[in-house]
């Protein structure tokens, strides 16, 4: 069953075809990988799902909904969220409190009452409120065994364990899918090791997940269905034991053997 | 009463032509002068603050936005009024125009950002604040084109009959300032700290991309905080024609007085901004007559200070260093 797929979607800067008439489709409860060489287009790609960009063309359907041009917070609200190439914290609040932002919107919500209501509210439930917030997101601190860490202040954490938490932030929000951007960069084989096995249980959670990532030891053990990029442009798709040996992707990663021939 | 022998210096008296009076009752008297303009100060310094908390951004056209606010006030409370000398419809008549006040600036606030700012966001970053400018002038020559140069007087709504508490005069109106200034910034405090939006306005000025991502609308977020801004611009700038008059020019000096006393207390930061606007008002009463600057010279006091804070503390008394990351 697909949870997420994009229709001929287009993104042109300029005179650049940054995505290309690219047709991916995510598999609900597997994790898929995008895999593709530097510049393919697949953070442009995650930032058109997102909402953090509009594309040029084409749809994105969401469980049967087309979300194509949404903003990034409505698109969050709906069940998707993402982590950052470039590690995007709240550096200045401590760790756990990155984690209580991610629960933001996920408390204290009623859709049946106003606006108003809810404000007048949340003034009165305010200490109990973030009581509840705070040990969910203490929850989330151990399924990531962070909570050591709870009162440190994000920017302070090393490297990995931020990426870690920005995952944990993002799966706070109880998104069904989870956009990972380059989760082991940066990381050594301990540290990716570690989430290898995070992202297992991540699935174990029925959080379907979509992870672009360069290491292809870590792609190949984990992913269930791969998609690759090239210039734009989707050139394969397939299980790892597929790709691994289809010739249009060897290819675009080593470029053709005719070539390198001469 | 007695004093301490170092509290009655009497060495010179702004009152009475050199007699000798009580030096202590006149510095609480500077004091409480002070506190008045300085909680005057405080409500449109957080307007500064909070806008800058979220945009990094110095909205100029603030200390205009308290003269409309002023206009609409003296309007609605004269149209309320209309020949009732009523005692009680009198205070009613002042806090319905307070609110209307409120109400409209806040619009205006809002309108502001909308057509002057927000297409903008993504601009260089001196272009809204040239923008900002722009709008200063529009609204301060608009208002001397609809309302005239004329500055007109806010009547008191009582008889401001002064009180004399051990010999410090206080007038009622003062104390209205007080009273109304407190409300607005416990009220705000409140807002920020326990409400849902409050939270959602306080990640913004964190980060504003992730914030979205945790699915806060930023732009209602940005939009509200011009809105709050301006409402208390609009009270500020009421209170603030008791003692100043109204009149188009009125929110360029004390619009950049107000903004001062943001980069004291820390800009961008709410109760630095309160600080600040208290502390402003009371160095510049008090000020004045301790290091016998003239009346007239009064204003460079706030813009002295405003040196020295930039030389000493630039991140202001609230504002947090930037630590070096170890």
């Amino acid at each position: 069953m697909r949870i997420l797929e994009t229709e001929h979607l287009s993104r042109i800067f300029g005179g650049v075809v940054a995505v290309n008439d690219v047709n991916f489709q995510v598999e609900k409860g597997l994790v898929n990988g995008l895999i593709g060489p530097n510049g393919a287009g697949k953070t442009t790609l995650f930032n058109q799902i997102t909402g953090m960009d509009k594309p040029t063309k084409g749809r994105i359907i969401f469980n049967d909904q087309d979300i194509t041009g949404l903003p990034a917070w409505k698109i969050s609200r709906l069940g998707i969220a993402r982590t950052f190439q470039n590690i995007r914290l709240y550096k200045d609040l401590t760790v756990v409190e990155n984690v209580m932002t991610g629960l933001h919107f996920t408390v204290g919500r009623d859709p049946f009452k106003g606006r108003f209501a809810q404000a007048f509210k949340s003034y009165f439930t305010a200490g109990s409120e973030n009581k509840d917030v705070y040990l969910q997101a203490m929850e989330w601190l151990e399924f990531f065994s962070l909570e050591d860490s709870a009162q440190e202040l994000a920017g302070s954490l090393p490297y990995g364990k931020q990426r870690e938490l920005e995952i944990a932030r993002a799966l706070a929000a109880k998104p069904s899918l989870l956009f990972l951007d380059e989760p082991a960069a940066g990381m050594n084989p301990a540290e990716t090791e570690h989430l290898m096995d995070t992202v297992n249980r991540i699935r174990d959670l029925g959080v379907t997940i979509v992870l672009i990532e360069h290491d292809m030891k870590l792609v190949m053990n984990i992913c269930d269905q791969i998609t690759v990029l090239s210039f734009g442009q989707k050139i394969a798709q397939g299980t790892p034991e597929e790709i691994k040996n289809d010739s249009t992707v060897i290819e675009a990663y080593l470029g053709a053997p005719d070539e390198e021939e001469e | 009463m007695t004093l301490p022998a170092d509290l009655c210096l009497n060495e010179f008296n702004p009152y009475n032509g050199g007699t000798p009076v009580n030096t202590f009752t006149v510095y609480m008297q500077y004091i409480i002068n002070g506190l008045t303009l300085g909680s005057i100060y405080a409500l449109i310094a957080l307007g500064y603050t909070m806008v800058y908390g979220i945009l990094k951004f110095i909205n100029f056209a603030h200390g205009d936005v308290l003269m409309v606010g002023a206009y609409i006030g003296l309007l609605t409370y004269q149209a309320l009024l209309g020949d009732s000398t009523s005692a009680s419809w009198m205070m009613l008549a002042f806090l319905i125009a307070l609110v209307v006040s409120a109400l409209l600036c806040a619009l205006l606030g809002m309108f502001i950002e909308r057509v002057a700012y927000k297409p903008l966001r993504n601009a260089n970053r001196l272009a809204p604040l040239l923008s900002a400018i722009g709008v200063s002038f529009i609204l301060s020559n608009g208002a001397a084109w609809v309302f005239g140069t004329q500055s007109r007087r806010f009547p008191y709504p009582f008889a401001n009959n002064p009180i004399s508490i051990l010999g410090v005069t206080i007038t009622p109106h003062q104390i209205l300032i007080v009273i109304v200034a407190v409300v607005m910034m416990v009220a705000l405090t409140f807002f920020v700290n326990r409400t849902r939006m409050g939270k959602a306005m306080r990640a913004t000025s964190l980060d504003q991309g992730t914030s979205e991502l945790m699915g806060i609308n930023v732009n209602r977020v940005i939009s509200l905080t011009f809105a709050i801004g301006s409402a208390l611009a609009a009270v500020g700038g009421i209170l603030a024609s008791f003692d100043f008059r109204v009149y188009p020019s009125m929110g360029t000096m004390t619009g950049l007085k107000a903004f001062v006393a943001a980069v004291i207390g820390g800009i961008g930061n709410i109760s630095g901004a309160m600080l600040g606007g208290v502390l402003l008002g009371i160095l510049e009463s008090v000020g004045a007559p301790l290091l016998h600057i003239p009346n007239a010279m009064k204003d460079t006091i706030a813009f002295a200070v405003l040196i020295i804070i930039l030389l000493v503390k630039p991140d202001g008394i609230l504002g947090k260093n930037e630590k070096e990351k170890v």
